[in-house]
């Protein structure tokens, strides 16, 4: 299920564009040497992280494509465990990842796969500690872009460009009402609009891409509506 | 905004503004974003490239492997002593195109234009064309603004990674982008632009992303030599009023649909071309210590 909020027809236009700013084109500023298989790779990771929102203990990598046949030229793993670290694209630390991560007493373990996938270059990420776990699928579709296709089991289409609201609730009726209700009142404008479930009633998560970021008042704000489980912010930049 | 490489072209014209401008205008509205956040990140762009460029020509770069590093300062020194064939500035542009690809190869810090494995054209003709014409700072952003316009349409209709394209994807789309953009320093139309981008293009088509061991050193820091040099020349050939037959839209839609039918062997998986030679296949095991794959 996909919803427009806000003047639909100019936003599926521009959805329909994968690549949407200049810096996309010329950008980032990253240690090289590819930017779909280090720069992308550390996204990622960097996702996975946030989304965890602490460093993990254990991190479960599995490459597909052109990921799981290169990796160790380009450093993809060093560059996923960067991302999995907080790391940016242009930390130098990046190089030295694996070693950091072993310091840091995070178990990682890696593994390739030659299931077929839609995209080349696909990374399947399950981050975990003794109380939380979270796994992810992300796809780097070049010059350093990344699409997440995957949340905890839950079909998704983001890219993670702008801040990013992502609430798990009860499948039932008025939610999208309630979370855009409280948006509504503190002048939030939402650009792009997902919700996705497992099996009706069940359990949904909504991702709410938005135009400005949102205070820690107002996740609180969202977090007290009923029928809502968890709410976090993912911000890359 | 613009979607294509027409729409560009006319919103420039329509206007009497150059690329850059219609790039920087849209990009403005894109992210809500004033034009000095705008015009600051990308100095911080070229502040990159230029440290890039300086330490390929100056420094001993070598890259883990072995495999490249050294080449960019060799062609300086070439100039330098000998009685060269092709111009200065032809020279200067694919010698800092590889000082740079050079760099990245060594996993030093650079920026993806459009993508890393790709990242010594744009700056390379850059700083080459810049050394020739004695531009303003501000001109040498512009530049990146007018390189990443065609990028923009380019990634949007086709693909800019050669996992998904092939080479002429990455080093295709960057040889576009620069020679649209050494068009508009030179003082070139947009329409001049738009045709230097059909021209350089059409001589990527087809170029397959074959890497060494899986590695972005062979053949790829010599592809962005080659990149460069193919960017200024079709520069040249589109500001002597030169036009391609096949319109520039189309050409990227040609080089979108060779990709779609590229085997996977063929992009960037290691499992083809160049990186399934005897010697390739020696290299891959000499650096990983077995074969990835057969």
């Amino acid at each position: 299920m996909r919803v427009n909020l806000v003047e639909p027809l100019v936003i599926q236009e521009e959805n329909r564009l994968k690549y949407k700013s200049v810096f996309d084109i010329i950008g980032p500023i990253m240690v090289g040497p590819s930017s779909s298989h280090t720069a992308g790779a550390a996204r990622i990771g960097r996702v996975a992280r946030k989304l965890l929102g602490r460093m993990p203990l254990r991190a479960e990598i599995v490459f597909y494509g052109s990921f799981a046949k290169t990796y160790q030229g380009h450093g993809s793993d060093v560059a996923t465990v960067a991302g999995i670290l907080d790391f940016d694209t242009s930390d130098l630390r990046l190089k030295n990842s694996l070693v950091i991560a072993e310091k840091a007493g995070m178990e990682v373990e890696l593994s390739t796969s030659d299931v077929l996938t839609e995209h080349p270059n696909t990374a399947r990420i399950k981050l975990s500690d003794d109380e939380h776990q979270i796994e992810i699928v992300g796809v780097s579709i070049g010059g350093g872009k990344i699409e997440v296709l995957e949340v905890n089991g839950f079909s998704f289409q983001l890219g993670f460009d702008t801040p990013t609201l992502l609430v798990l609730h009860e499948d039932r009726f008025g939610m999208i009402a309630a979370v855009a209700k409280v948006l509504t009142q503190h002048n939030i404008n939402v650009g792009l609009m997902e919700v996705s479930r497992h099996t009706r009633g069940s359990r949904a998560l909504m991702a709410i891409e938005t135009d400005s970021t949102i205070s820690p008042e107002v996740l609180e704000e969202i977090r007290q509506i009923p029928h809502i489980f968890d709410v976090s912010l993912l911000a890359l930049n | 905004m613009f979607r294509n490489v027409a729409e560009l072209v006319e919103l420039a014209e329509s206007q009497g503004k150059k690329i850059s401008e219609v790039m920087i205008e849209a990009e403005m509205e894109v992210s809500q974003r004033s034009r000095d956040a705008i015009m600051q990140d990308m100095y911080a762009n070229l502040d990159v490239m230029e440290k890039a460029v300086r330490r390929g020509l100056t420094e001993d770069i070598r890259s883990h492997s072995g495999l490249t590093g050294g080449d960019a300062k060799k062609l300086q020194t070439y100039m330098e002593t000998k009685t060269f064939l092709s111009g200065p500035t032809l020279l200067n542009a694919v010698s800092m195109s590889v000082a740079v690809n050079e760099v990245n190869a060594a996993m030093g810090t650079i920026v993806a234009t459009p993508t890393a494995g790709a990242c010594g054209i744009v700056p390379g003709t850059l700083f080459a064309v810049s050394d020739k014409l004695q531009p303003t700072r501000e001109e040498m952003v512009n530049y990146l603004f007018t390189a990443g316009a065609i990028g923009y349409c380019i990634a949007n209709n086709a693909f800019i990674s050669g996992a998904a394209g092939g080479c002429q994807a990455e080093v295709g789309s960057a040889t576009a982008m620069a020679a649209a953009a050494i068009v508009e320093m030179a003082g070139g139309t947009p329409e001049e632009s738009a045709q230097a981008v059909a021209i350089a293009l059409k001589n990527m088509l087809g170029l397959v992303c074959d890497p060494v061991a899986g590695l972005v050193e062979v053949p790829c820091v010599k592809r962005n030599a080659m990149g460069a040099a193919i960017a200024t020349v079709a520069a040249d050939m589109a500001m002597a009023g030169i036009k391609s037959v096949i319109p520039t839209d189309e050409v990227i839609d040609a080089m979108y649909r060779i990709g779609c039918a590229m085997p996977t062997t063929l992009k960037e998986t290691a499992q083809g071309g160049l990186a399934a030679t005897q010697t390739g296949r020696m290299i891959e095991a000499k650096v990983f210590g077995v074969r990835m794959e057969k």
